[in-house]
């Protein structure tokens, strides 16, 4: 048995049950953290000799649980908070231990603490990735482009203020929740587009895995089933959306190249969710993304899909792109109408789109205005090339002076 | 945990406006989670004493002087901070206009350790 990988995978698949867990213990992430740590170095240094025990996470929260209160023991200045809970924990140790233990699942607690409202977006994303997902700071600080030392502020700053201001480590209440579920599911859905938009697969994986974790913490909730489908239906283009550092156009893609396994999976997942009433926004934008992948493209439906989502969202980036579809029902002109009434200009799928359109209606030099607006807005590499490649189609005089 | 709910204006109430927010705090205030609050008149009332220890400065008016100034604080003390911000959330329902910042309190004594 490779003793160290299978510590690595434990590590993998059991980080956030055993943190959760753990902050259910001590009502205190830092600590936490720090004790599940400790746990997982005792698992490295044993399983390897003594094999994986038969309940692992159950193991590493004993270990883990034990190193805390010995913490909590040892601590200088004791506040009445962690000496009750010392006094309850030590109390519990006297009891005869339950065969087989088991602890309940509570990183759904944890994923909505690290998601509450009163933390920003940026602090949400890391400590979801850190406590949930198992990165690192130096992964995360990585994966957002951001130093080390900023992130690991962040990290800090967001735990202390989740212990200070009393942040609760529970499911809220019904009427609550489903605005706090969509709070994790636009984290989730952040940190794949972070990956996706950027061509990096790592990140999307992350991404993927934190869904699935969802999926396994809600198996009944639509919008969770459809944020994993969304993300699995567009991942699986991942080796066809690239062709030496240019980005391809979907209709240009290899097909042998998409993931069928995954793209299987998303379908089973989206059959699922659609089965219930009012689909929400990641049902639809997942139901979106599969009529997108067949051929020929059924343009009524999804011109039809996105009005659905512009409704439910409100948002101008939806109305661009069902624009799209209106241009293939009824030409670019039709589309560039509704394109026009939207307040986009920092955005540039705005400008890249609507010089496709402007391109397709035959109105060349505007086009090639809004292609160069796109260029300079695009942050990455493959994009940039394919929207230079696109305006230099448009002028090909001056491409060649250059 | 105790939390104290900064109470801001951020605009200027007309009197029947503020008889309407008097109306809705009332009873706020009278619920057994409360520990204490205090109101507090307009900023051009403050005085501010400022500067270096041997000469302190005195200041006619608040120390920020902006649009939006402190109204008043309401100590509560609830389970956490769900709660008490539930406590805010509806107390800013009584007027457009009002801010309210939540705090969690210091519990312990300033020196104790």
């Amino acid at each position: 048995m490779a003793g160290e990988d299978a510590v690595e995978a434990a590590f993998r698949a059991h980080w956030g049950r055993v943190l959760a867990t753990l902050v259910g213990i001590f009502r205190d992430l830092e600590l936490a953290e720090e004790v599940a740590q400790d746990a997982f170095v005792v698992a490295a240094e044993r399983w390897p000799r003594e094999g994986e025990p038969a309940n692992p996470v159950a193991w590493l929260v004993t270990v883990a649980r034990n190193r805390g209160i010995d913490r909590i023991r040892r601590r200088a200045a004791l506040d009445d908070r962690t000496r009750a809970i010392a006094a309850e924990l030590a109390r519990g140790d006297r009891r005869p231990p339950a065969e087989p233990t088991t602890f309940r699942d509570e990183r759904l607690e944890l994923v909505l603490t690290c998601c509450h409202p009163a933390l920003s977006r940026a602090a949400q994303v890391a400590l979801t990735l850190r406590t949930l997902g198992g990165l690192s700071t130096e992964e995360i600080a990585r994966a957002f482009l951001t130093p080390v030392d900023t992130m690991s502020k962040r990290l800090t700053r967001a735990k202390h203020k989740i212990r200070t201001a009393g942040i609760p480590f529970a499911v809220p209440d019904d009427h609550q929740l489903p605005d706090r579920l969509a709070a994790v599911l636009a984290v989730v859905y952040l940190i794949f587009n972070q990956g996706w938009g950027d061509g990096r697969p790592d990140l999307a994986a992350e991404a993927i895995r934190l869904g699935r974790a969802l999926v396994e913490l809600m198996p009944d909730e639509p919008e969770a089933l459809g944020l994993l489908a969304l993300m699995l239906l567009d991942d699986a283009r991942r080796d066809a959306r690239q062709s030496d550092g240019v980005l391809v156009p979907l209709d240009e893609q290899d097909r042998s190249r998409w993931d069928d396994r995954q793209l299987r999976e998303g379908r089973d997942l989206l059959e699922r969710a659609v089965v219930r009433p009012d689909p929400g926004p990641y049902v639809v934008q997942a139901a979106i993304a599969d009529l997108h992948l067949h051929r020929p493209r059924d343009w009524v439906q999804i011109e039809a899909l996105y009005a659905v989502l512009s409704r439910l969202t409100g948002s101008p980036v939806v109305e661009l792109n069902r624009a799209v579809a209106v241009a293939e029902l009824d030409g670019p002109e039709a589309a560039l109408a509704v394109v026009d009434t939207l307040a986009l200009d920092g955005y540039r799928y705005y400008h890249s789109t609507r010089a496709e359109l402007l391109r397709r209606a035959g109105r060349t030099e505007c086009a090639a205005a809004a292609y160069a607006r796109a260029v300079e807005l695009a942050e990455t590499g493959p994009e940039r090339l394919l929207l230079a490649r696109r305006l230099a189609e448009l002028q090909p005089d001056r491409v060649r002076s250059r | 945990m105790q939390y104290a709910l900064l109470i801001h204006r951020t605009t200027e109430a007309t009197p029947e406006e503020r008889r309407e927010v008097e109306a809705g705090v009332a009873p706020v205030l009278g619920r057994p989670y409360v520990r204490s609050w205090t109101r507090l008149h307009p900023p051009e009332t403050a005085t501010t004493v400022h500067g270096p220890r041997e000469a302190p400065l005195l200041t006619d008016g608040p120390f920020i002087d902006t649009k939006e100034y402190l109204a008043g604080i309401i100590v509560i003390e609830v389970a956490d901070l769900d709660a008490a911000l539930a406590v805010a959330a509806e107390l800013q329902a009584l007027r457009p206009g009002l801010a309210i910042e939540v705090r969690p309190v210091r519990e312990e004594v300033p020196g104790g350790g």
